[in-house]
């Protein structure tokens, strides 16, 4: 078995600088990578380009490295609900380049897989394939969407072991096994690292190969973003 | 007039047995509430759930179970959790049957805009670009004019394209229409709603053909 196991998150995000690419798993803040965007806040990183599905709301997820002014530009598919965000991207201050959400997953997955890129038909006709190459198959028009490059991508999982294989809860999989192996180095940080041999390997939904290092988060709030409720009978 | 839930309403008399639904937010969302209950139909999330159930009992939310609204939600019996290319994958492969969204603008070509406000609002697209540019069956839930009274239903919509000659059908709070090759074709009209009710309501080109029956709900 091949050893992914680091002991901290220090460890976990050793050769993260400025101005680097990275990637984040999660949508809205489910199943987000906490404890790295902690460190990152913690260490200062700036002049950052992010990719995510969404920017965190003012005072959690990527609204913390917002908050100082630690991302140059955000590349998303819905950033409502986030203030700081909205204020920055209205006076110029962020770059922001917000496309389709299944552009945004299969170019994570096409960097993932080893193709340049993919024709999708999302956005055809609008300004999302403005200056972007387009092409007619059977009659229906695509858009040429490159796959994406970053740097790290920090990605959060349910279970992991020290191989590296992660096992996802609920909805807060999605981009998560999509940014595995997207970038140049994975990190993953689980809720609980077991021991090697305890995961099933049918059960697995990433194998290790795609993760570089990984980590059990020391702590999750994992906060709820729109708490909707029925009452009982 | 019908309110939102009237909306929804009608709209779920759309809704066949053996479709996989995705909803959007606001309106959509609630036509979950108004599906028969002898027909089988799965609720599709984009971020990444098949087989939605409805909102938790107080103390049993589950932060890693939310739908593409971030709400908490439930699953029925049946249902799976995939990741995000995979939902699309769904929704792209046209593996999904129905589509409601919500809409700030419809042309009579059947081009929609429902995610910028160039100076004002940017939330962003979220899914609605995959939706529209890949769903064979689009419905489309508003109103029929905006907070200003002006109408949604234009000859070109004035706000940047979610998709272009994707909506197929419309439903508002005055009426059912067809988006056809010649304009909004008129199908139903909303109870106490007249056939001039909706004419000055639309800007683009209104098809009336016949008379025109009342919604029935």
């Amino acid at each position: 078995m091949i050893n992914k196991k680091v002991d901290s998150v220090q460890e976990a995000l050793q050769g993260v600088s400025s101005n680097m690419t990275f990637m984040f798993g999660g949508f809205g803040l489910s199943g987000i990578a906490e404890n790295a965007i902690a460190e990152l806040v913690e260490i200062g990183v700036k002049g950052l380009t992010c990719i995510s599905n969404n920017a965190g709301v003012d005072d959690f997820g990527l609204g913390l490295l917002l908050q100082q002014k630690q991302i140059n530009k955000m590349v998303s598919s819905y950033v409502g609900e986030n203030e700081e965000f909205e204020r920055q991207m209205l006076s110029g201050e962020l770059d922001v380049e917000l496309i389709p959400q299944g552009t945004l997953a299969e170019r994570c997955r096409a960097a993932q897989a080893g193709f340049p890129a993919i024709y999708t038909p999302a956005g055809f006709g609008t300004e999302v394939a403005i200056g972007k190459e387009t092409r007619e198959f059977d009659g229906k028009m695509y858009v040429l969407e490159h796959a994406f490059k970053a740097d790290f991508a920090f990605v959060k999982a349910w279970k992991g072991d020290a191989a590296g294989n992660l096992v996802f809860k609920g909805s807060a999989r999605n981009f998560n096994p999509n940014m595995c192996g997207a970038a140049k180095i994975t990190v993953a940080e689980v809720e609980e690292l077991v021991p090697v041999g305890i995961l099933d390997p049918n059960h697995i939904h990433i194998p290790g190969i795609f993760v570089n290092r990984i980590f059990q988060g020391e702590h999750y709030e994992k906060r709820i973003e729109q708490r909707t409720v029925r009452q009982r009978d | 007039m019908l309110d939102k839930n009237g909306i929804a309403k009608r709209i779920a008399q759309e809704v066949q047995d053996g479709y996989y639904v995705n909803l959007g937010i606001g309106i959509p969302t609630l036509v979950a509430n108004y599906v028969r209950n002898d027909i089988e139909v799965d609720f599709q999330s984009e971020n990444g759930v098949l087989g939605m159930g409805p909102f938790p009992f107080e103390g049993e939310e589950d932060a890693d179970i939310i739908n593409a609204g971030k709400q908490t939600i439930t699953t029925l019996p049946g249902a799976s959790f995939f990741d995000s290319a995979m939902s699309f994958s769904m929704i792209r492969g046209q593996h999904v049957d129905l589509t409601i969204l919500g809409a700030m603008e419809v042309s009579e070509n059947g081009d929609i805009a429902n995610w910028k406000i160039p100076g004002k609002m940017v939330k962003g697209m979220g899914g609605a670009m995959d939706l529209v540019a890949s769903a064979e069956n689009i419905i489309v839930a508003m109103m029929h004019t905006n907070r200003a009274g002006e109408s949604k239903l234009l000859k070109r919509c004035s706000l940047p394209l979610t998709g272009v000659g994707c909506v197929k059908k419309i439903v508002t709070n005055l009426a059912v229409l067809e988006v056809t090759n010649d304009g909004f074709k008129l199908l139903e009209r909303a109870p106490n709603v007249s056939v001039e009710d909706i004419k000055n309501a639309t800007q683009g080109h209104l098809i009336v053909e016949g008379d025109i029956p009342e919604m029935n709900l």
